[in-house]
């Protein structure tokens, strides 16, 4: 493992991470990266599913995405993820077939295991890549990231050792296409020892009726230029105008406590990559930018003109966002 | 910038002070005075760091400092409110009777908690019949066995409700007027102690301002502070003591007030340019910031004749009382000047500095009485020379 | 309990310096800060202590100046602090610095738990947590937002989720990694700031902790910083101003245009 030679390790493989025996949406979207990194050097494609019993239809749905092997591991103590296990099952399958690059959704489960797995095979490891790419005459996998709250982005390499282990985070990259005519192969693992140390006494889901901030395509967020906790009530209202966006927040609102931590959006909070942002009385410090910055299209209603949120935004609004809004709400209930 | 020559020490308290104005004040500021909160979370904090017990000895688990010390934590907090920083003080004017006069007993039985933040003080001297004539106070205490019978109602006494310690000044013996008023522990929750309702004030709002009821309330005899007529002289001295302390607050106030009035005058544009480029606004700054340094360097100087022993130190507390809190009345008036229509503003923070100013100049002595007492030390010190 | 913590120093996010030749951050000159998940950490083991008794060491990797964020955490109220370092640990990945980490806590002795934020604020990997955990052959249990009891020489605590979270059992010794909902880091105090004025912070080199310099440092890091190169500015950018009816109208019809409504 590790160090050594280098050339015998081949292949692309995917964590398919899975919850509740669903595949996650973000392993399609490592499969879509998958092939296109494969026409650059060609690579077979495999997915790695460790999960309970009757995951064997979700293989076959892997397959149809792209997948050219599965290896599947299907045990009832395995439903639900637990970090040793899956890190050892993981680190054999890797020291027996010796993929040349692994890629894992940056998820809560992924930046656990992962990290583990990369010290254990000894090669290096790159979180949040928002760009991969192949440098075809050295064979290397291009891992580009943020760093410094977004302020700089580095593009890391591993020559020395394998796999060439990456994690990106869910909706950087364009998810596979289905194409259910795709042949490939499912290979039963049957895992040397499964060793539980941590144990899951309660699963509680929270958040019923709320839209989660990571799989968002539309946020709309509120600053400390709303004034005050009952105006997010004119944030709601404009995301459910767009469509049942979801509400996101900066910082300072949920330090002043005017709306849940889990709608906090950066540095310290979560960070979004929706197709359309919409910032409402958000300065744009640093802090918060590195949270959305990847968004595709951000609009940002402030109204100070020189506030550094404009120098981001696509459609930067310099107005009251107490005018604006509402006049967003009535075009788009319009049309 | 002067220099005043901090110890090390004396730079830590500052700098711990203003980390916990900075992060735990000035954000909720506004809040707690729009909802006239107290500010407990901010007192815990304070607490914790150690600063509650800056003027308590370290053998009661407090950190042993002295006034000096005491003014740089309350002018630090001044600089973000005064409501704040009263409800800080008001802890140090209630256990003062305690650190001054208690027996060993009494400072070990209070002192601690006090130190640690585990319980608040407060000292009630004031009635409705004796304000500046503290010699109308009214309310009686009559020894009956063991237990001393309190009868009586105190105003406007700042923790009032908050406090789970108080140092009460009753009447013992009125035949012998001033010398006839002796002071007492009373704990909350003793049978007969009430409150009456949270006063709606000017300003400080987040300061918890009550009356406190005493009907037939039944204390034991060992929480009389020193001696039966000793009342009077203990509440000067307290008085004396925590002068400083308020005008500590005059000088954060006023330094607050300046700093943002700056700020605001760099920002704001009209006629082509920011208005601090302006003589007029530069005067005013100029004065604003002028006063308030004097106001500081006379508190400095005068905690540090305190701290160093001096035995009798009414005139010198009660100009430094005076100065500071006139400037502070003044300053802050200016500062909502220099912001013009947004000072008016509930938006803005300097019209809640200017409500707040105005106690500074009644409150622990108003400063008419401030100034009859500098005027008979005058005439003290010039009878005193001609013999 | 005799817990650990690992923090780390790193710069305010608003001023970056890099080395060109090594593709490394320049630390020196740059306003530095305790990373604030760090500070849950620091604050969720005084907490600990509080509750079972025991004692608190802070830990951390870096160049000498973190001197100052390891006296920071003893005016916060920890009982012990070492820096580890030395030239070798320059330009570590997350490996390498796992490595060197978990190295420094062999040498400290016996502990109940380690617990470190759930990542640095300059790097964002998270990965060094689960990287000690692994090099110690310990369990781990990643954003931790509550720590519910120790109990018969296990750990239960709240694990996050993106839509919820599980109540987690571990046994102890273990390695925990914890979000900003755990807990307001408490503020110094006087005490603690007087104490660790006069502190002497021990270091140890690599030598000390019987770190081979071949897998420690930029040498022992599988991965290498390529090259370093500013964000994309986005020069897709239009202004709206003028009557909010008319931005409104502009607005979503750009919006549709583009078809992200």
């Amino acid at each position: 493992m590790g160090k050594g030679n280098i050339s015998a390790y081949k292949g692309i493989w995917i964590f398919g991470e899975q919850r509740g025996g669903v595949v996650q949406e973000v392993v399609y979207e490592l499969l879509g990266e998958a092939g296109r990194l494969a026409q650059k050097r060609p690579n077979e494609i495999s997915v790695v599913l460790i999960g309970g019993e009757g995951l064997q239809k979700a293989a076959q749905e892997l397959i149809a995405y792209g997948a050219e092997k599965v290896y599947l591991v299907e045990d009832s103590r395995l439903a639900e993820f637990n970090s040793d296990p899956y890190a050892d099952i993981m680190t054999e399958l890797i020291d027996q077939y010796k993929p040349e690059i692994v890629l894992t959704g940056a998820t809560t489960i992924g930046r656990t295991l992962i990290p583990r797995v990369a010290i254990r095979v000894y090669s290096g490891l790159t979180a949040d890549c928002t760009s991969l790419d192949i440098d075809t005459e050295k064979g290397l996998l291009l891992q580009t990231r943020p760093a410094f709250g977004g302020n700089i982005m580095a593009t890391i390499i591993c020559p020395d050792f394998r796999p060439q282990m990456a994690t990106v985070r869910h909706k950087v990259m364009k998810p596979a296409v289905k194409d259910a005519s795709r042949k490939g192969q499912i290979i039963k693992i049957t895992p040397k020892a499964i060793r539980l140390r941590t144990e899951i006494l309660k699963v509680v889901h929270e958040m019923q009726n709320q839209v989660n901030l990571g799989d968002a395509d539309i946020i709309v967020s509120g600053g400390r230029g709303i004034g005050a906790a009952e105006n997010f009530k004119l944030i709601h209202d404009l995301a459910s105008a767009l469509g049942g966006a979801a509400v996101g927040a900066s910082r300072a609102t949920v330090d002043a406590g005017w709306i849940p931590h889990y709608h906090q959006v950066g540095q310290t909070g979560k960070t979004v990559c929706p197709k359309l942002y919409v910032a409402c009385g958000i300065s744009g410090q640093i802090q918060h930018l590195a949270g959305m910055q990847g968004s595709e299209v951000i609009v940002a209603i402030n109204k100070d003109p020189d506030a550094p949120v404009f120098d981001i935004a696509t459609y930067g609004v310099v107005g009251d966002l107490f005018e604006v809004i509402p006049q967003m709400i009535k075009e788009l209930k319009n049309k | 910038m002067i220099d005043y020559n901090l110890t090390e020490e004396q730079q830590m308290i500052k700098e711990l002070a203003r980390k916990i104005t900075l992060e735990k004040i000035i954000p909720v500021r506004a809040e707690l005075d729009e909802k006239e909160e107290f500010p407990t979370e901010i007192l815990k904090v304070m607490a914790q760091s150690d600063l509650m017990g800056l003027y308590i000895p370290q053998e009661y688990g407090g950190y042993g400092g002295g006034v000096f010390d005491f003014c740089l934590a309350t002018e630090e907090f001044s600089k973000g409110c005064i409501g704040v920083s009263v409800s800080f003080a008001a802890n140090a004017l209630g256990s003062g009777p305690i650190l001054m006069y208690g027996s060993e007993e009494q400072k070990k039985k209070y002192l601690p908690d006090i130190a640690s933040g585990k319980k608040w003080a407060a000292f009630g001297l004031t009635e409705p019949n004796a304000g500046s004539d503290a010699g109308g106070v009214q309310t009686t205490a009559v020894l009956k066995g063991n237990e001393y019978v309190l009868n009586g109602t105190k105003q406007w006494i700042t923790n009032g409700g908050e406090a789970d310690v108080y140092t009460i000044v009753a009447m013992t013996d009125k035949a012998k007027g001033s010398r006839g008023a002796s002071i007492f522990i009373v704990e909350k929750g003793t049978p007969g102690f009430t409150f009456g309702k949270k006063e709606k004030k000017m300003g400080i709002r987040c300061s918890a301002t009550r009356e406190l009821i005493f009907e037939n309330c039944k204390i034991p005899k060992e929480n009389i502070l020193g001696k039966e007529g000793m009342g009077f002289i203990i509440t000067m001295k307290n008085l004396d003591k925590s002068r400083p302390g308020i005008a500590a607050q005059g000088v954060g106030l006023a330094q607050g007030a300046t700093d943002y009035a700056v700020q605001y005058a760099r920002e704001r544009v009209q006629f082509g340019k920011p208005i601090i480029s302006l003589q007029a606004i530069q005067f005013m700054l100029a004065d604003m910031a002028t006063m308030t340094e004097a106001s500081r360097a006379l508190l400095y100087s005068v905690a540090r004749t305190i701290d160093s022993g001096l035995k009798d130190f009414s005139k010198e507390s009660a100009m430094a009382k005076l100065l500071a809190t006139d400037t502070a009345m003044h300053v802050t008036t200016d500062a909502v000047q220099v912001l013009g229509g947004y000072g008016y503003m509930r938006e803005y923070p300097v019209e809640k500095m200017m409500r707040d100013a105005k106690i500074l100049q009644i409150y622990e002595g108003t400063n008419q009485i401030q100034r009859s007492v500098i005027g008979h030390q005058l005439i003290k010190e010039a009878a005193s020379k001609k013999a | 309990m005799n817990i650990i913590v690992c923090i780390k120093q790193v710069p305010d996010t608003n001023e970056v310096k890099i080395d060109r030749e090594t593709n490394t951050l320049i630390r020196k000159g740059v306003p530095s800060i305790i990373n604030p998940f760090d500070e849950n950490a620091i604050e969720a083991a005084l907490q600990l202590k509080e509750q079972y008794g025991g004692k608190v060491t802070v830990v951390s990797m870096g160049p000498p100046q973190v001197e100052t964020a390891l006296k920071d955490a003893i005016a916060l109220g920890v009982d012990e602090v070492v820096l580890v370092t030395d030239r070798v640990f320059a330009g570590a990945d997350t490996w390498a610095t796992s490595y060197t980490l978990s190295k420094a806590i062999d040498k400290l002795g016996a502990f109940d738990l380690i617990i470190c934020g759930k990542q640095a604020i300059d790097g964002d990997t998270a990965q060094v947590g689960p990287g000690i955990a692994e090099f110690l052959k310990l369990p781990i249990v990643t954003y931790v937002r509550k720590v519910v009891e120790q109990k018969d020489g296990s750990l239960i605590m709240e694990k996050e989720f993106e839509d919820g979270y599980e109540v987690m059992k571990t046994p102890l010794p273990a390695v925990i990694t914890v979000t900003k909902e755990i807990n307001v880091p408490r503020l110094p105090s006087l005490k603690g700031k007087m104490k660790a004025k006069t502190i002497q912070v021990p270091t140890w080199s690599a030598a000390d902790i019987g770190a081979d310099p071949e897998s420690a440092g930029l040498k022992g890091s599988p991965t290498k910083v390529m090259k370093i190169f500013n964000p994309p500015v986005r020069t897709d950018r239009e202004k709206l101003e003028g009557e909010a009816v008319l931005i409104a109208t502009t607005l979503v019809a750009r919006l549709k245009e583009r078809k992200v409504i």
